[in-house]
């Protein structure tokens, strides 16, 4: 049963980073640089209001 | 948790979400550190006795205490990601914060890796099957929380505050069950620490037991991540970090009462569980298997702190052009640093699979006392530059400088007790950070636009 445990936990690792890796393609993709890389030290005020949580 | 940014609507700008509370950072705080009560505490007693152990327990709190208070001080005024590596950059100097930025992503990755070969240990001493190795579990915990945390920083800590308080009610279930107001009927403290055996190596046993007795608080400043996602940095984060430090205490103190009083101190200083072994010496089913769950649930607690902090830490340095502004990218739909997230994943499995947890958990405490050492000399320089009443803080700490100089004293003899067991690799890992010192003085640092990175609305310090 723990050697079969073993595998599946071995499927999800790999589901899982398979996952962030296409998501992380789409992003980069879908979206420019500047857009992604825009956050800056001590604007958290400004753009904190603009979100709903 | 949704935004009211879509897909549809590309936004200008993206910055991390702030949708975090005192709970929250709770959670962080007293996640990561718990873990050490379900191992690495008990070392110490390895080192220099059982009583050394609660020796070591209350002045190595002491020390952490003082790191609370002056962290909540500096970080309730200086909130941004990055905690002390922000504090380091517009307090000492850039050079200071690579350096500090630096300490934190080691203490943090290795603490990670520290807390996946425990999952995956645990696992495997609890199946006890042929051909069974930890491989797949390290993988499932490094993998999985890094999944977590890709997908928000609410989800993945309102689980961590879930999984911490269950782990944490163990420790107190466990605690109560024993009968801890009735010695003999369970506990037998007067029959394991006699005045013979309790400090066995005299008092240089109780100097080289803080290696180890680190682990009852390490990684309790790594609330301080949260800043730029707390909802009121000023008034969370120092009410967040207080309340973990008063619950670790509490906790800490409880795990060495139970512990020394059911195992004697040759046996609690060797053994990876003690309080899984403690559930096994009540002779009770149930808390046995209880202590099984608790010490995964805290182990995974840890590590998913971990994955929280050391992004961001790194993620900070992407931002500041100390590191390329590459890794400064931030999610538009799931508001975290997904790269640094991702960079830091495969050297966290590297890690896991390649060294052994003594060597993990060395270099994590070699990273987060030489942080320490830092917060002693900030707070000093913090105070002497912008004295209070100059700049507005969230909050203020009792006592200045006696922590400063409590802290600066425990870190010098934690170093010393650190020298005695791990002499080569305190070598090594000093070795480390003066080259990369060099390496960013004499080469990044020319790619640093100087005067974006001090964001703070402060006046002139004293003496510039």
């Amino acid at each position: 049963m723990w050697i079969n445990f073993s595998y599946l936990c071995w499927a999800i690792s790999a589901a899982l980073a398979a996952w962030m890796l296409f998501d992380w393609y789409k992003i980069d993709t879908t979206y420019s640089e500047s857009v992604l890389t825009s956050s800056r030290e001590g604007e958290i005020e400004s753009t904190a209001e603009k979100q709903k949580v | 948790m949704s935004h009211a940014t879509t897909a549809s609507t590309i936004p200008q700008k993206i910055s991390l979400s702030r949708v975090l509370g005192p709970a929250h950072v709770w959670a962080l705080g007293v996640g990561i550190v718990l873990v050490g009560e379900y191992t690495g505490w008990n070392f110490s007693a390895d080192k220099g006795g059982s009583l050394a152990a609660l020796i070591v327990c209350w002045v190595i709190g002491l020390l952490y205490t003082s790191v609370a208070m002056i962290d909540s001080e500096v970080t309730s005024t200086i909130a941004a990601a990055g905690g002390q590596y922000a504090q380091a950059k517009h307090i000492v100097g850039p050079l200071m914060a690579f350096n500090v930025a630096l300490y934190m992503v080691f203490a943090y990755t290795m603490l990670e890796v520290s807390d996946a070969i425990l999952v995956g240990d645990t696992i495997v001493a609890k199946a006890a099957t042929d051909g069974l190795n930890h491989n797949a579990f390290l993988a499932l915990t490094i993998v999985g929380l890094a999944w977590l945390n890709y997908r928000g920083v609410l989800m993945t800590l309102n689980f961590n505050f879930i999984i911490t308080a269950l782990a944490y009610a163990a420790i107190v279930i466990l605690f109560l069950s024993v009968s801890p107001w009735s010695q003999g009927t369970v506990l037998k403290l007067g029959d394991m620490v006699t005045p013979q055996n309790g400090l066995p190596y005299g008092w240089i046993g109780v100097i080289a037991s803080f290696h180890f007795g680190i682990w009852y608080f390490l990684g309790i400043e790594g609330t301080t991540q949260a800043a730029e996602e707390v909802r009121s940095p000023a008034r969370a984060l120092p009410y967040g970090t207080m309340a973990g430090m008063i619950t670790l205490l509490i906790a800490g103190a409880m795990t060495w009462y139970v512990c020394a009083s059911l195992m004697p101190w040759e046996y609690l200083g060797i053994t990876a569980y003690p309080l899984w072994d403690a559930g096994k010496l009540t002779g009770n089913p149930l808390l046995e298997n209880m202590m099984f769950i608790a010490t995964l649930l805290a182990a995974i607690a840890s590590a998913n702190g971990c994955v929280n902090d050391s992004a961001r830490a790194w993620f900070s340095l992407g931002r500041d052009r100390y590191l390329p502004t590459w890794f400064s990218a931030v999610h538009p739909k799931y508001r975290t640093p997904y790269r640094s997230i991702l960079f830091l994943l495969p050297i966290a499995l590297a890690f896991a699979f390649i060294s052994d947890l003594n060597q993990a958990i060395t270099f994590s405490i070699l990273s987060g006392v030489l942080q320490y050492t830092f917060m002693s000399i900030n707070i000093v320089m913090f105070r002497n530059k912008w004295p209070l009443g100059s700049i507005q803080r969230g909050y203020t700490h009792p006592f200045h400088p006696l922590p400063a100089i409590v802290l600066f004293i425990l870190c010098v003899i934690t170093f010393f007790a650190i020298f005695l067991g791990y002499g080569a690799q305190l070598t090594a890992m000093v070795s480390f950070y003066l080259i990369v010192s060099i390496w960013f003085h004499f080469y990044r640092y020319q790619y640093v636009k100087r005067g974006d990175q001090f964001t703070m609305p402060w006046p002139k310090p004293i003496g510039y």
